[in-house]
């Protein structure tokens, strides 16, 4: 199969799925990263890698977190940055997603940080740049309906390896609403690239999609089975738009099978970390006493994110087409 | 004069700049040394330690700062840059294996400015091989060396902290 997101040297030009990236790739990532985390602790938080360069956040469906923390990003590595809101622009107006894409191109963009509701988006993007002779402009996929979410996917992976040093003796649980959920198949396969030899899969029939084992994940629809012997715990947000339909009864039903307690982590190691992408719904998959918790790194996953997010562009600003 | 290639001795060379290191920060107050990964941040790893000044050693990685980025795209080898010292007033020395076009001094000289305001900032190189591209100029070298454009230097450290240099030729 194509995979636009390697040029003919192998190199990293696209950004839109962990899916596909040899497991190298994936550790320069980590490791650039880690080069960047401690420019946010000096008098200067900036580099100027990328001065001169414009990138363009386009952002089809809501986000602040993470279009928040892309615009810092591409901030801290000098580059210009615009936010797009679509919502209420040319899309609004009827123009077609490739054509808002050229004539951004043809006011010199270098790179797309794109958010789309519809899977595949990011990708139709990136092959139209390719087919079109225009790749020197690079896309990142943000979040793309259920499909990918690698940047999240990655700054799980670098959490991870802050706290555990070593993936390849952990048990990774995620818990949740993993069927809706794009951050739950970027970090499957994540995991599996790094050699992880356990992944769970925690939640209710309803909201696990099939074909999980065929990942290689362990599924378990009972959490306290579920969470036994863990190292590391990735909850997710059960998205509210869930409810209104017959996949659950309600939120305090939901809480009580699998909202994560202090009981419930008693059960995995006691060294294991808690992980959430945010945003939170305190009481419906997480406990305050577990979020605020000593385990608990939430917030260390958002201030990753941002290196994470740095080294990607980074990598792919370099990167010939 | 320019040293022959068979007479380049690390560790000989390493003493002689040293020497001058050690007088040129006679009497030098708030005195540093920052290394450029990775032969320079070894040079001075050990020149911190044989002046006494190992809490105020840093290690600098210019991939961030480079001007041949959007050519060559990004080093596939980053290292962390650490200065656990504050740069403000510091006098500091920068020392680097081999001189040669002056862009990577030029590079670390930018990351030192994103730290601080140093007081003064000298350079220090272990060879000196000509060709440079840029109005730079070592205040301590231990050595000059004549090489074709095609070859390289290289400074190794063995486990046991000794320095060797050798001559590469570069694969165009």
């Amino acid at each position: 199969m194509l995979n636009p997101q390697l040029n003919k040297n192998g190199e990293l030009q696209h950004l839109l799925s962990i899916e596909g990236l040899p497991k190298s790739i994936v550790n320069h990532i980590l490791d650039t990263a880690s080069s960047f985390v401690g420019i946010s602790d000096r008098e200067v938080k900036k580099v100027p890698l990328m001065r001169g360069k414009s990138v363009f956040n386009l952002f089809f469906e809501n986000s602040t977190r993470t279009r928040t923390t892309f615009e810092i990003a591409s901030k801290r590595l000098s580059a210009d940055v615009i936010n797009l809101n679509i919502q209420a622009s040319s899309a609004s107006k009827g123009e077609s997603l490739l054509d808002t894409i050229d004539n951004l191109s043809a006011m010199h963009a270098d790179m797309f940080v794109v958010r789309h509701a519809q899977s595949g988006a990011p990708y139709l993007i990136a092959k139209h740049l390719i087919d079109t002779r225009q790749s020197h402009v690079h896309v990142v996929n943000a979040g793309d309906g259920r499909h990918a979410h690698p940047t999240q996917g990655l700054l799980d992976m670098y959490t991870i390896r802050h706290y555990k040093k070593d993936f390849t003796n952990l048990t990774v649980a995620i818990v949740g609403d993993i069927l809706h959920s794009r951050v739950a198949r970027s970090d499957i396969h994540a995991l599996t690239t790094l050699g992880v030899p356990e992944v769970r899969a925690i939640g209710p029939h309803t909201l696990l999609p099939g074909g999980l084992e065929q990942m290689g994940v362990r599924v378990f629809t009972n959490m306290d089975e579920g969470l036994k012997g863990v190292d590391v715990i990735i909850m997710l947000r059960l998205q509210n738009e869930r409810m209104s339909g017959a996949l659950l009864p309600s939120a305090q039903e939901y809480f009580k099978s699998y909202g994560l307690t202090p009981e419930r982590l008693a059960l995995a190691k006691p060294d294991a970390i808690v992980m959430h992408p945010g945003p939170m719904n305190r009481g419906v998959e997480i406990d305050s006493a577990v979020a605020d918790g000593a385990q608990a790194v939430i917030l260390p996953q958002v201030t990753f994110g941002i290196a994470v997010r740095m080294a990607v562009m980074s990598i792919l600003a370099g990167t010939q087409g | 004069m320019p040293t022959s290639i068979k007479d380049l001795d690390a560790e000989a060379l390493y003493q002689v700049l040293f020497g001058q290191v050690r007088a040129g920060l006679a009497g030098v107050p708030d005195a540093a040394i920052v290394g450029i990964h990775s032969g320079g941040a070894w040079l001075a790893e050990r020149l911190a330690a044989d002046l006494g000044l190992q809490q105020r050693f840093g290690s600098i990685d210019v991939s961030f700062y480079r001007d041949d980025y959007a050519k060559k795209g990004l080093h596939p080898d980053v290292k962390p840059t650490q200065i656990g010292f504050n740069v403000d007033r510091a006098t500091i020395v920068l020392v680097d294996d081999v001189l040669y076009t002056g862009r990577t001094t030029r590079a670390a000289i930018n990351v030192l400015f994103d730290y601080g305001r140093p007081a003064r900032i000298m350079l220090a190189a272990l060879a000196d091989r000509g060709g440079r591209e840029l109005p730079v100029a070592a205040d301590f070298v231990a050595t000059t060396v004549a090489l074709a454009p095609q070859q390289s230097l290289a400074l190794a450290r063995a486990t046991d902290g000794q320095f060797t240099l050798t001559i590469e030729q570069d694969h165009a």
